[in-house]
């Protein structure tokens, strides 16, 4: 078996997805003959040929306007948006369009694409190439909105929303890029989307994260071990549609939940999940559930250490729930 | 469609320069300014004392045309991430650019005596904005134009078109200046575009479109002089397509080879825009080697002094970055900024 960084199974999943489907093109900005800024679809023009990896004029609007009408007329289009903090020329295609094809024709035409997006901070972008705009998309029903944590699950779920039926924003951690290596099986396997993974088993405390934030709260879930603490740490992986059950299972047996997300707090997906546990399970909770979050104002420049979730800010808030 | 040009590749007159002698030394020292701080830039990046920086080596002549066009109190700048050049020329301090490509807070904002937005990042996003303020100016009856950089790429998004078509119905005078530098990272202009003179569009929105050599600074700053007298007189913007080339990687973390061969690269280098305007002055009799070396002194000590200026600058403190979001502190800010002092978020 190989070990892939997140990178590299981003890579694979298409490369597979492309051998086993020719509706399957791949475009977006630098994404042929550089291989993308993060070099994503390295190698995948010179494999694949111009046509089904095509480096697009540089406009977000006509990448995801033109993938919703390749989608509607059989294509599966996987585009590339540089950035996520990038993709608001295009929300309107995104979130008018692709979301409401299926509604809007009665079914008669659907649009089975996929956005990719890097998304989050930690690399030092500033404003504008550290934002975390799930929520923006999980506001949005129509769509599905995938966020990844590990390499091995980036392959499962790329190929996954490859072959949805719904358009599907797959979010990718910048900072994870190549943070990670782990073996990732070479054969043809998916990872459904809405499935939450758990990665902790323990019965304290529940964490529950995605993406990004996943490195620093297992690193605190591993710290409150060394205190004798058993947190179970749950990665939603999608936070459109989100897996409630198993995030409802957990916090029943607990009764106490922290939800972290490096994403601004107002109307977030750590508002809605936490919400959604206050509801479900009010009269189990042993404490009420804590979010840890960004800030609700522009990502910092330079400054990700001081925005992002660290495993101190984790910490302090589990303290506050634990001794609730 | 011909392309504007005063000088030859090696800086001789094609003909008769509209500059006076003093003008034509103004601008030389003013590209000469530029280029160093940009080598010096670099430098300070590689050194880790730079964040990631966009360099503009090339584009000179392009860029410090249109800014010695404009009146940084009464005219306004709207520059992309290419345009430092272009923000030097304009009055923009060195220290505060240098930190502004530091990243750190204090190099926010402009002094309040320069109208430059800070550098746009998202593509094509200042065009409407400068629309805006050169249609503010005019409903204001104020005898001042507002400048707007874009690169070759950022013409494909609709900000573009949206921003160019409110401009021209409101006759804003607004000077658009495209700085057609062949690459959008690693898309060549022929793959970005169908049509191979940007200045063409401008024929979309009924305004006048006007191509120049970018690398002359001769050229660019006759034709924007003349953008800005047409937009004063409130006739309108006008497109300006400047050719040049970016012969530096698209930031400092791009890595061309990837895309393209040096020869390209190569063959701009022969006609680099400060080797064209020396040449100029040497033709004209206006320069020596004595005057180069004392410039380049010159450039380096205020270069120096900006970098131990910049460095001055105190560490930013975290509660910062929740302080200028609102006018007034909103309360989920104000529980951020408790948090960051200390308190409970």
């Amino acid at each position: 078996m190989a070990t892939m960084t997140l990178i590299q199974a981003i890579n694979k999943a298409l490369d597979e997805e492309m051998a086993r489907d020719d509706r399957v093109v791949v475009f977006g900005e630098d994404v042929g003959k550089r291989g993308g800024v993060f070099l994503a679809t390295e190698g995948l023009q010179q494999k694949y040929g111009p046509e089904r990896v095509i480096d697009t004029p540089l406009s977000e609007a006509a990448i995801i306007g033109a993938a919703v009408g390749m989608a509607a007329h059989g294509m599966r289009p996987v585009a590339e948006i540089q950035f996520a903090d990038y993709v608001f020329p295009g929300f309107d295609q995104l979130v008018s369009q692709a979301a409401k094809l299926r509604y809007r024709s009665g079914g008669q035409f659907t649009a089975p694409m996929v956005v990719r997006m890097p998304t989050g901070g930690g690399v030092k972008g500033g404003h504008h190439h550290s934002q975390s705009p799930e929520a923006h998309f999980a506001h949005t029903g129509g769509l599905k909105v995938v966020v990844v944590s590990t390499p091995y699950d980036t392959k499962g779920l790329l190929k996954s929303a490859v072959r949805d039926d719904d358009p599907v924003v797959f979010m990718e951690p910048k900072r994870l890029y190549r943070a990670i290596k782990e073996e990732v099986p070479e054969d043809d396997y998916l990872i459904p989307i809405g499935k939450a993974a758990i990665r902790r088993e323990g019965r304290d405390i529940t964490l529950i994260s995605y993406g990004g934030s996943m490195v620093e709260t297992l690193k605190a879930a591993e710290e409150m071990a060394t205190a004798g603490i058993q947190a179970e740490v749950i990665d939603l992986r999608s936070v459109l549609p989100w897996d409630k059950d198993t995030v409802l299972n957990s916090v029943a047996r607990t009764g106490r939940v922290l939800m972290i997300s490096e994403a601004p707090r107002m109307a977030s997906v750590a508002s809605e999940v936490t919400a959604t546990i206050s509801e479900e399970l009010f009269d189990q909770l042993l404490a009420p559930p804590v979010r840890v979050s960004g800030f609700d104002t522009p990502y910092p420049y330079a400054q990700d250490k001081l925005y992002m979730p660290t495993v101190t800010r984790i910490l302090n808030a589990a303290k506050r729930v634990l001794d609730y | 469609m011909d392309t504007v040009r005063y000088l030859d590749d090696d800086g001789k007159p094609l003909r008769d320069i509209p500059l006076s002698e003093e003008e034509l030394l103004a601008g030389y020292r003013a590209l000469r300014r530029a280029r160093h701080f940009d080598e010096r830039a670099l430098v300070l990046q590689r050194q880790g004392r730079l964040g990631v920086y966009p360099p503009f080596r090339g584009q000179e002549a392009a860029q410090v045309g249109v800014a010695l066009c404009l009146e940084p109190s009464r005219d306004w700048l709207l520059p992309s991430y290419r345009e430092t050049a272009a923000a030097i020329t304009f009055g923009m301090p060195l220290s505060k650019l240098i930190l502004s490509w530091r990243a750190d807070p204090a190099g926010w904002g402009a002094p309040p005596e320069v109208n430059m937005v800070q550098f746009y990042i998202p593509i094509a996003t200042q065009v409407p904005q400068a629309a805006g303020v050169a249609h503010a100016l005019r409903l204001q009856g104020k005898d001042a134009v507002a400048a707007v950089f874009i690169g070759d790429g950022g013409t494909s998004e609709g900000d573009f078109h949206e921003g160019l078509n409110f401009a021209s119905v409101f006759d804003a005078p607004l000077l658009v200046v495209v700085q057609n530098n062949g690459w959008a990272i690693s898309v060549p202009t022929q793959k970005q575009m169908k049509v191979q003179r940007i200045a063409l569009k401008a024929q979309g929105y009924g305004i006048p479109g006007v191509t120049v050599d970018g690398n002359d600074l001769v050229a660019v700053w006759t034709v924007a002089r003349k953008a800005a007298a047409r937009a004063r007189a409130g006739e309108g913007p006008t497109l300006i397509e400047a050719l040049t080339y970016r012969v530096a990687p698209h930031t400092s973390s791009d890595d061309p080879g990837r895309y393209r061969t040096e020869d390209e690269a190569e063959a701009w280098k022969k006609r680099d825009p400060i080797d064209r305007m020396r040449g100029c002055l040497l033709h004209l009799g206006l320069w020596d080697e004595e005057k180069e070396r004392a410039l380049s002194e010159e450039l380096e000590a205020e270069f120096v002094a900006a970098v131990e200026e910049a460095d001055k600058a105190s560490e930013p403190r975290p509660w910062e970055i929740v302080e200028q979001v609102y006018a007034e502190m909103q309360p989920d800010q104000q529980a951020a900024w408790n948090y960051l002092h200390g308190g409970e978020a």
